[in-house]
């Protein structure tokens, strides 16, 4: 089983501050971390490997500081490690952005599953997974929370999607990608020796004349998306909770709603 | 303070400082209370590799020494005393062989303590010997080509969780001190069980417990150096060991100390914060004091000990037991008291640090017996000066 992950450095927060200016995330002052989503990502392609055999090929898109990304990736025990960097990538939606990982994949030929986590913590979006398997022409089954099989003729794989109401099976055939959920695993911690690998690994970059591209599908000009706005919602107040017995609390809703006229 | 580590100390640290913050404090109130084994979070403990961090490159290890265990010991120790016992009783088991074993034994018992696939202990106390560790009457009689092994050993950390068993007994009882041997023991062996299980005030997550030897026969191939050596091996690992107890006592303390900081930042009484009174903020500062000196002291012996120049330095080893331990036992009490009633409540950590931190004053050595062996350094080093 060859196994490509896609990861995303995001920054680790939760409060994502924007300049109004430009509508972009500041990223200055704040620290880079592995999209918490995409660790899932990674165990999960360790985990296969380790009970198929083949190889983890971890891959991500950005500029040359995302190498320690993977370092990190090296430290938790990958076999390899892609990073796709240059100028004309820079400014990539997401359509853009998964045509530029597909063509990697498409150097790359040989392999049997792509995996990537449901979205990134930054962009929320979801679109890049998806994305990527569309350009390829594979099929893919989003928000998996189990691999249930790969049969010894790894021509399938059967999962678990998360829907709302729980869960659906799918089957589908290989090479296939999934993307992951938080329940799928618990991601290891990296070892010693794997940070003292990752210490003294070269990282492979591939730039636009690395790959077969499209040029006018890269970057800005790939990108069809626009951001006209960004702006932080106003947080919203805290509600009421009424406490009690049913009827007192229904009793006392009642009485608010008349008193905001809603009824 | 910035103590100049390596890269790779450093990345030993930041491995050890995520297991704690990740896999040990999230469940170490519930490991408190049950008492139960952590065997998840040493299986975590040997996935990070630092099983493998004291011993030697050519049996599966990372050729680090005493500094490193201790920060690993440090860091583990923030989290849960009980976890870094229950690590470092392993190289404890280990120390004995790495330093005084065949290359026969090196090579059978390090790789799979290097993986920490398997676990050792070191078994020296007995019912009747504790301080007083050459009145130890667990035999090891000669017969043909084996050792049979009779007596009871107690406290034992580890003790039915480890695979391996250095155990120190007498081989020949006529000749006294000089009369000990160190055996290794496998878990399985005939004739070796295991007796009560001790129910502690702390470090309630790490077996202590009975070895029962029971006519146990072991091959002689598991004697450790010479007959007769069990004694100065005994006095070997310990004189390695004790930064690793002082480096318990630090995390412990610097655990305590992190939650009192914590606390007294957010406690309002009268209107301010706690921590904006100077009656706290003085016994915060005093409680940083020790924690730094303690540090100070403990990464200079390890690294005075890793250097190899010193040939004796038991004074020096002890000293950075005694200290760390005391330090540990007054500013988790402390710690307890910036959080008042609190404090006082298991809702709270730092009276799980205070529990912890008085069997480092007691194991290993007593503090009393620090005291005497420093004291007796004293004496000696003073005679010789004089001549």
């Amino acid at each position: 089983m060859n196994i490509i992950v896609f990861i995303k450095q995001v920054p680790e927060t939760t409060e994502v501050k924007i300049n109004p200016e430009t509508n972009t995330l500041i990223r200055e002052g704040v620290t880079s971390i592995i999209n918490p989503f995409d660790m899932y990502a990674i165990e999960e392609g360790l985990r296969v490997r380790e009970a198929k055999g083949g190889r983890v090929t971890v891959i991500t898109m950005g500029p040359p500081q995302a190498e320690a990304a993977l370092r990190q990736c090296i430290a938790m025990g990958v076999d390899e490690v892609v990073l796709l960097s240059d100028r004309v990538f820079a400014g990539s939606d997401t359509l853009a952005t998964s045509y530029t990982l597909s063509c990697a994949v498409r150097k790359i030929k040989d392999f049997d599953l792509i995996i990537c986590g449901k979205q990134a913590s930054d962009g929320d979006t979801a679109q890049v997974g998806p994305g990527i398997a569309q350009h390829l022409n594979i099929p893919f089954v989003t928000y998996v929370r189990k691999i249930e099989e790969i049969p010894e003729d790894r021509k399938s794989i059967r999962v678990e999607k998360m829907v709302d109401e729980g869960y659906e099976v799918r089957e589908m055939k290989l090479p296939a990608l999934i993307t992951v959920v938080k329940e799928i695993n618990e991601p290891r911690l990296e070892s010693l020796r794997g940070k003292l690998n990752a210490k003294k690994a070269q990282i492979p970059v591939w730039t636009f004349s690395d790959m077969e591209m499209d040029k006018e599908r890269l970057g800005l000009d790939g990108s069809p998306t626009q951001v006209i706005k960004i702006f932080t919602p106003q947080p919203r107040e805290a509600g009421e909770i009424f406490e009690g017995e049913a009827e007192d609390c229904v009793n006392k809703l009642v009485e608010k709603m008349k008193e905001n006229k809603i009824v | 303070m910035d103590y100049l580590l390596t890269e790779e100390q450093e990345m030993i640290r930041e491995l050890a400082s995520k297991i704690t913050e990740n896999k040990i404090m999230p469940v170490r109130e519930e490991l408190d209370r049950t008492g139960e084994f952590p065997g998840g979070i040493v299986k975590d403990i040997a996935a990070a590799d630092l099983f493998r961090v004291a011993i030697p490159e050519e049996y599966g290890g990372i050729g680090g020494g005493c500094l490193e265990l201790c920060l690993i010991v440090e860091e583990l120790s923030r989290g849960c005393a009980g976890v870094a016992v229950s690590f470092a009783a392993s190289a404890l088991g280990a120390f004995p062989i790495n330093r005084f074993g065949s290359e026969e034994q090196k090579k059978k018992y390090l790789p799979l303590l290097a993986s920490g696939e398997k676990l050792a202990a070191f078994g020296l106390t007995e019912p009747n010997a504790g301080s007083d560790a050459g009145a130890i009457e667990t035999t090891a009689k000669p017969e043909g080509d084996e050792y049979v092994l009779n007596g009871t050993k107690v406290f034992i950390t580890n003790g039915g969780e480890a695979d391996i068993y250095v155990i120190i007994a007498m081989t020949n009882k006529e000749k006294g001190a000089r009369g000990a041997s160190a055996l290794i023991v496998e878990k399985g062996t005939p004739g070796f069980s295991f007796g009560k299980k001790e129910d502690k005030m702390g470090i309630r997550c790490s077996a202590t417990r009975e070895l029962v030897f029971d006519n146990c026969r072991i091959p002689k191939g598991n004697l450790i150096g010479r007959e007769g050596t069990g004694f100065i091996i005994t006095m070997s690992n310990f004189n390695h060991s004790r930064s690793g107890i002082g480096a318990q006592a630090l995390g412990t303390a610097q655990g305590a100390l992190d939650e009192a900081v914590k606390y007294s930042g957010e406690r309002v009484q009268f209107g301010k914060t706690i921590a904006t009174f100077q009656a706290i903020q003085h016994k915060l500062a005093d409680m940083a004091i020790q924690v730094e000196a303690a540090r100070a002291l403990i990464y200079s012996t390890a690294r005075m000990i890793d250097s190899g120049k010193q040939k004796n330095f038991s004074k020096e080893s002890a000293i950075s037991k005694v200290f760390p331990s005391d330090v540990a036992m007054a500013v988790t009490v402390e710690a307890i008291q910036v959080l008042g009633g609190y404090g006082y409540m298991k809702d709270y950590p730092v009276e799980k640090y205070m529990r912890d931190a008085k069997i480092m004053q007691i194991y290993e050595g007593t503090n009393e017996i620090q005291r005497n062996i420093i004291g007796l350094e004293l004496i000696k080093e003073s005679k010789r000066k004089k001549k």
